[in-house]
């Protein structure tokens, strides 16, 4: 196999694992701070999905500048949702905010279905054949801008975490949750606002992904699973975690797909998900539980 | 004792209840027995076809045009032969499960004959409900081998096999071959890994090592996904082959996906050549790649413009979708119409729905006026229709045009083909 090849497959993968990074990301920080597992989680992408392709078709408006609209959009969206119906079940048992989320994540594939129809739905971009020559690379344009977006919101993201009063707020609640009600952090709202920017990160992680690849709502739970891989591979709750989890999937199936054989793409990723079961439950960037 | 009596008289009181009971029902049913030839009469005018195909999911477009189709039948079909056809129809949804539990219901709920499912997957899946319920299925579109292989008495196929598309589509290669003057050396063969892509494989591996008027050998094979998102990663294996021209067994959605990672990654090969598979002389195909999917090959079983039938077809079309041109949907539009033409005509000389009478006329069938290119619509014991010709399908300025053969082509044909970059 020419090493040209190879580096443009990796290259491929690494871009494209930047985006399923991102979408990741979100299920991470919710479940990081909230403790709760999004299992709507590709659903809502779906839901983002759509809005893009809406636009698109209705406005022709690029997916591009539909980011901070969705966002925004979708930052609200998580926050009514946590504060509405997912807060009541933070102290119920597990089995019942599974329910709870499969049952949201049903109700969203439903409701695209009954309004779009089970067809594949696409966005067709002026520059979406383009690519980038670089030296013996062949780099696709649109992976290329979807990756440097994606980057940037997780940069923006660590940004909030680390350098804001209330992404330290954030922080402090997922660290110590009876020191954080001690010295009277609003718990409810912070819970809220962490589950809002989860549902932002799934937002552009949306309008960045329908650039990629078609959207059905039967995509969703494609998505969820891709997020659950990715998380527990990367570290369930950690924000770089997520990223690299992202990385080595879009990497390693690109190379599977290559080395061996195309069927064998997913296989990989399922093999590397038991294979950090068996040897690192905690995930490659995840804390072992004390 | 007193117990015992009380059985007894029960006993007896029962049998005379029984007995006056039997005699209502005896008149009852006689007098039913004397309706009944007229309601079944009646009912016996229209045949209710149960329609099964992937109008959703992956396979949607190509469902929907195969439905064009079998919705201009029963008009058609009532000037020509005075049946009433009755459609009745369902969604596979491109998956095999729904294909056969969408069958059993049109049954339970009085489809007389099924036609469908344009998937070899599904086509088996339904068979076997047909089978099972003794009910004829006219498979309108699906190559899989086994379909008509494994001695079922109630399906019949008005399609080729895919050993038949793939020996009719390569022996049109040495046509084009020759018809451009053009000798590729080596060609990478990409297909769908389902079924029907899988029973492609299999004859283009049985039959290609034997046809020594071929001037191309294979230098890889790449299977994907038929529902993938992306095929990024399997365009750079095939381009890394270097291969002249690639060999492509595909559906719609993929063949997209394929043209615009090939224009991504600037391969131009000599060619993209389908030995028989679906996609690339599609509606959508057109409209979502626009000035690339000029020149795609596609050696498929396709229609004769010039036939009377395909005339009455393209006007009873032309009325019920204005909107849309017979050319892009002249295979699925076709073929599906024949399969419902077959169950009509079966029908009429049937003069009843009872599936074994029905599957019996089917048998029989020989329908010489047809709208697709062939002999005439006949079954052999296996119910399968072994006439059907190919033609090879260029793509040109946007709609699919005839190459090949000589004294069917609507233009010459070109390969190789111009590169991506030299397309307007």
């Amino acid at each position: 196999m020419p090493l040209e090849t190879v580096l443009n497959v990796v290259a491929s993968g690494l871009l494209a694992g930047l985006v399923y990074g991102l979408m990741a990301l979100g299920l991470s920080v919710i479940y990081g701070v909230v403790r709760i597992v999004n299992f709507a989680h590709g659903e809502l992408m779906a839901v983002a999905m759509y809005a893009a392709v809406i636009a698109f078709a209705a406005w022709g408006v690029d997916p591009l500048w539909m980011l901070v609209p969705v966002a925004a959009a979708f930052f609200g969206l998580g926050y009514v949702l946590q504060r509405g119906l997912i807060n009541p079940f933070i102290e119920r048992p597990e089995h019942s905010q599974f329910m709870l989320l499969l049952a949201v994540a049903l109700i969203l594939v439903n409701g695209l279905l009954v309004a779009f129809g089970p067809d594949a739905r696409n966005v067709q971009v002026d520059y979406a054949l383009e690519s980038y020559e670089i030296g013996p690379l062949l780099v696709d344009k649109v992976r290329v801008i979807c990756a440097a977006v994606a980057l940037a919101t997780c940069a923006l993201l660590f940004a909030v975490f680390r350098f804001t009063a209330f992404g330290k707020a954030i922080r402090a609640c997922a660290d110590n949750l009876l020191g954080a009600q001690v010295v009277g952090l609003n718990v409810s709202h912070l819970y809220a606002l962490t589950f809002a920017l989860g549902t932002a990160c799934v937002g552009v992680a949306g309008c960045l992904l329908v650039l990629l690849a078609d959207v059905t709502p039967n995509s969703g739970p494609a998505f969820t699973l891709l997020a659950f891989v990715i998380v527990i591979i990367g570290g369930l709750g950690s924000m770089p975690g997520a990223l690299a989890g992202g990385v080595l999937i879009g990497v390693s199936e690109a190379l599977a797909g290559l080395l061996i054989t195309p069927s064998a793409k997913s296989m990989i990723s399922f093999a590397l998900l038991i294979a950090v079961l068996a040897l690192r439950p905690q995930g490659l960037f995840g804390r072992a539980a004390r | 004792m007193n117990a015992r009596a009380d059985n007894e008289e029960e006993t007896m009181t029962v049998n005379r209840r029984q007995f006056n009971r039997a005699g209502a029902a005896a008149l009852g049913g006689a007098v039913a027995a004397s309706v009944a030839p007229a309601v079944s009469r009646a009912q016996n005018r229209v045949l209710k076809v149960g329609v099964l195909l992937p109008r959703s999911g992956v396979q949607a477009f190509i469902g929907q045009s195969c439905q064009m189709g079998a919705d201009i039948a029963p008009g058609l079909i009532k000037q020509m032969l005075g049946v009433d056809v009755e459609l009745m129809n369902a969604d596979t949804e491109t998956n095999v499960d729904v294909a056969r539990s969408r069958a059993e219901k049109l049954i339970n709920d009085g489809a007389q004959v099924l036609v469908g499912p344009f998937d070899s997957g599904a086509a088996i899946a339904i068979a076997q409900v047909a089978e099972q319920r003794r009910v004829p299925f006219v498979v309108n579109i699906a190559a899989a081998p086994q379909i008509t292989e494994q001695g079922f008495r109630y399906t019949f196929r008005n399609f080729p096999t895919s050993v038949d598309l793939v020996t009719n589509g390569l022996a049109l290669m040495r046509d084009l071959f020759q018809a451009t003057s053009a000798a590729p050396r080596t060609a990478v063969f990409m297909h769908v890994n389902d079924t029907f892509g899988q029973a492609n494989r299999r004859a283009v591996d049985a039959i290609l090592p034997k046809l020594n008027f071929l001037p191309f050998r294979l230098v890889d094979t790449i299977s994907y996904d038929p529902a993938a998102r992306d095929l990024s990663v399997e365009v750079a294996k095939a381009k890394a082959t270097n291969a002249d021209f690639i060999l492509l067994v595909s559906r719609l959605n993929d063949a997209i996906l394929l043209v615009r990672e090939l224009v991504k990654q600037r391969w131009s090969p000599q060619a993209i050549i389908s030995p028989g598979s679906p996609g690339m002389y599609e509606a959508q195909f057109y409209k979502a790649l626009g000035k690339f999917s000029d020149h795609c090959i596609s050696n498929v079983p396709w229609y004769d413009p010039k036939a009377a039938l395909s005339q009455r077809v393209d006007a009873a079309f032309s009325k019920q979708f204005p909107k849309e041109k017979l050319m892009f949907h002249a295979l699925n539009v076709g073929f599906t119409f024949e399969a419902v033409l077959v169950a009509a005509d079966a029908f009429r000389r049937a003069g009843t729905p009872d599936g074994a009478a029905l599957a019996d006329a089917i048998r029989q069938t020989s329908i010489t006026e047809r709208m697709m290119i062939g002999g005439p619509i006949r079954f052999d014991a296996k119910g399968q229709n072994t006439q059907i010709a190919s033609a090879c399908i260029q793509n040109r300025g946007g709609q699919p045009v005839v190459v090949l053969p000589r004294q069917a082509a609507q233009a010459a044909p070109v390969y190789p083909v111009p590169g991506w970059q030299q397309r307007g």
